[in-house]
């Protein structure tokens, strides 16, 4: 039956992954990671799970383990965070050319240095062009429901892709909140059979995997995965439904709040959702009319959908937690270009905030938009920097 | 097990084909080939990036008649790992019936140096593989760069012999007593040229139930410059130098075999460290008056080595 309970986000990633039971889960402790890892050892411990669980000695093996064991046929899990995202690099864009379809949790956390173990989305940025699906949680409940719903996307016929749900690092992985649990019998019928494609376990029907290409090979290799990658967002749709149908709890490639009657939306990533959609209540007080919206799904990047919430709007500002230095907050140009199809573009800002865990508060995003729609704002603003 | 007679082992499946890309004279293929003559189970095969890589699974070509996986240069062993991992997890579900066996054949790059780490890990966890290094004693895919496994003295593309230079400067490391020491059931030193003692030893790696070291010697005629069709005699003089002594260590218990055994046991004669230097143009230099100390170097340190093996195969 499902449950209400007390939980953190990571044990609810441990929690989804215990009724799943991979058959492999390799990874190296990290924090903000590490709980998910602990958790998940503690199952196998009291034989909760009957997964293989490997503590591998880094987080490049981690991924390549996990790699190969997907490619050999087993439904594999992993997480990590910040400098293991970093470590795991290299394999990230192999892993996704192989087409694997394993599951990876990310406890997002500031990329060093200076070393920083705080939350922000330096890390999954910087693995954003590698060919995985990226998933974002707002809260505990969605790093859960996320986690459960992760494996269906990846491992549908016509996406066979990697997938990283995300969830803030400390905002989410160490804080506890109230959450309601799917019931293990009908997580594991939703999430159904692991039925992988050319294994390399199937010794009588040998295949090679991870083959060198040339120029002749290579770009089409990759177009194949843009090909799966659209495909994925009308999957991530399919899934949404049947997920709702089992839970009742509803998600979209955009997540909208207040945006149907609004001149002015916020974009959005992650935990700080919630955060805005405080803020846009406060401000509404105030008699702007404002909303906000978070792309659930940031890759495939959902540009249509993104695009309707933006038309007829009089301005869009985006709210990055990273900072592609030199340039805009790296969910700032995607942003523009979904909107540049649109009859007239909104006048385009964008915040840069929480940084290393700096603080992200209803007051802070409250200035920095009301700015935005009394037209004081400056292009690229850096919320609450200490100069 | 299979028998070691050549009629019997040519009867067996051919997991690696013929037309693959390799150089000729190169010993990988035929090394790889010995190796798995000593598995009657199925197999599947992962590489590091390297020559052999590269050279046997261009798309949409591939040399492989046995399951094949590569991911990348430094994790051949985490590669391997991960497929043994699954072939666990699927058996244990019953999933798979019949034994499967792992191997990993790499470069001494991504043996010695880049995927030492992955290595480690691996065989430290107790991963059922028999992990393979085709060492050919430098970074030859790449064109012939020193590695921690090149002898002092030689001249690669990166410690090129010169007005202050006598070629690489250091000894090679000993990986091999590095695996040694990770304590795993099945640790080996091979040569192609022998190859009822390669296949033998093959055929105790997979059966010792755990983690498995075969270090071969992989001549290489393009970054040792000899000539083609040397190969085998190249690998041959490594073993009579004694700059490649043949043995095996079981759960810890230090073995020569082959010519090794007999050069131990004064039945075959240990050729001077000169007679390797004079065969291979990578050593062309040393043969300079100003050098002489570094061939003297040489001799010394594989005499040094050699001893202290022979002390090793005397502990009980």
């Amino acid at each position: 039956m499902p449950q209400d309970i007390a939980i953190n986000g990571d044990n609810a990633v441990a929690l989804a992954w215990k009724q799943i039971n991979p058959d492999v889960c390799a990874a190296y402790p990290i924090t903000p990671q590490t709980i998910i890892v602990e958790k998940f050892a503690e199952y196998v411990a009291n034989g909760e799970v009957d997964t293989e669980f490997v503590c591998v000695e880094s987080e490049h093996s981690a991924l390549t383990l996990c790699t190969s064991s997907a490619s050999a046929g087993a439904r594999t899990f992993t997480a990590t965070a910040s400098q293991g995202l970093a470590y795991m690099w290299e394999m990230l864009p192999i892993t996704a050319a192989m087409r694997v379809p394993l599951i990876m949790a990310v406890a997002n956390r500031a990329v060093s240095g200076p070393i920083n173990i705080n939350n922000d989305h330096g890390d999954a940025m910087a693995a954003r062009d590698c060919g995985w699906v990226m998933l974002f949680s707002e809260n505990v409940q969605e790093a859960y429901d996320m986690s459960l719903v992760a494996p269906r996307i990846a491992e549908h016929i016509d996406v066979q892709l990697p997938c990283m749900v995300n969830l803030d690092g400390f905002v989410l992985t160490h804080a506890i909140e109230r959450m309601t649990t799917v019931d293990t019998q009908a997580v594991r019928e939703f999430v159904g059979e692991h039925r992988p494609l050319y294994p390399l376990l199937d010794t009588k029907h040998p295949v090679s995997h991870g083959n060198m290409d040339g120029p002749d090979y290579y770009y089409p290799h990759k177009y194949q995965s843009v090909v799966a990658m659209e495909k994925a967002l009308e999957v991530c749709e399919g899934v949404f439904a049947d997920f709702k149908r089992i839970t009742g709890r509803e998600y979209k490639l955009v997540e909208e709040y207040m945006c149907d009657d609004a001149e002015y939306v916020a974009v959005i990533l992650g935990s700080s959702f919630g955060t805005m959609k405080a803020t846009v209540d406060r401000l509404r007080e105030k008699g702007l009319k404002v909303g906000c919206a978070m792309p659930r799904v940031f890759r495939p990047w959902p540009a249509e959908a993104l695009a309707k919430v933006m038309a007829g709007k009089k301005a869009v500002v985006v709210y990055d937690k990273h900072l592609s230095i030199g340039a805009y907050g790296p969910m700032f140009p995607e942003v523009v270009a979904a909107g540049s199809d649109l009859e007239q573009l909104p006048k385009m800002y964008n915040v840069i905030y929480g940084l290393g865990g700096a603080d992200a508060t209803v007051a802070g995003f409250e200035k920095s938009f009301e700015a935005v729609v009394n037209g004081t704002a400056q292009k690229i603003h850096y919320l609450g920097v200490r100069l | 097990m299979t028998s070691l007679a050549i009629k019997d082992l040519q009867k067996l499946p051919v997991r690696l084909t013929s037309g693959h890309r390799l150089c000729a004279g190169c010993a990988e293929s035929i090394i790889a080939k010995q190796v798995m003559m000593g598995s009657e189970d199925d197999l599947v095969v992962s590489l590091s990036t390297g020559c052999f890589e590269v050279s046997t699974t261009v798309f949409p070509y591939t040399s492989w008649n046995v399951p094949y996986v590569h991911t990348a240069f430094g994790n051949g062993a985490a590669t391997c790992a991960g497929v043994e991992t699954a072939f666990n997890a699927l058996k244990k579900k019953g999933k798979i019936k019949e034994n499967v066996n792992f191997i990993n054949f790499a470069g001494d790059g991504a043996t010695y140096d880049i995927g030492l780490q992955a290595l480690s890990g691996a065989m430290e966890r107790g991963h059922r593989m028999v992990y393979v290094c085709l060492n050919n004693e430098a970074y030859m895919n790449t064109g012939i760069q020193r590695s921690s496994a090149t002898t002092i003295g030689a001249q690669t593309t990166t410690s090129w012999p010169g007005s202050v230079s006598s070629g690489k400067k250091e000894f090679s490391k000993d990986l091999t007593a590095i695996m040694v020491a990770h304590n795993i059931p099945y640790v080996a030193q091979v040569s192609p040229h022998n190859w009822r003692d390669t296949v033998q030893k093959s055929q105790k790696a997979f059966a010792c139930g755990g983690p498995a070291f075969i270090n071969a010697l992989s001549p290489c005629p393009r970054g040792w410059r000899f000539a083609s069709d040397q190969t085998i005699a190249m690998a041959k003089l490594g073993v009579e130098t004694c700059v490649w002594p043949l043995f095996e260590v079981v759960n810890g218990k230090y073995e020569l075999t082959g010519e090794s055994a007999r050069i131990a046991d004064g039945k075959a004669e240990k050729k001077p460290v000169m007679d390797w230097i004079t065969s291979q143009g990578r050593y062309k230099h040393l043969l300079q008056d100003k050098n002489a100390p570094v061939i003297e170097q040489m001799q010394n340190e594989v005499d040094r080595r050699w001893n202290k093996l022979i002390k090793l195969t005397e502990l009980d």
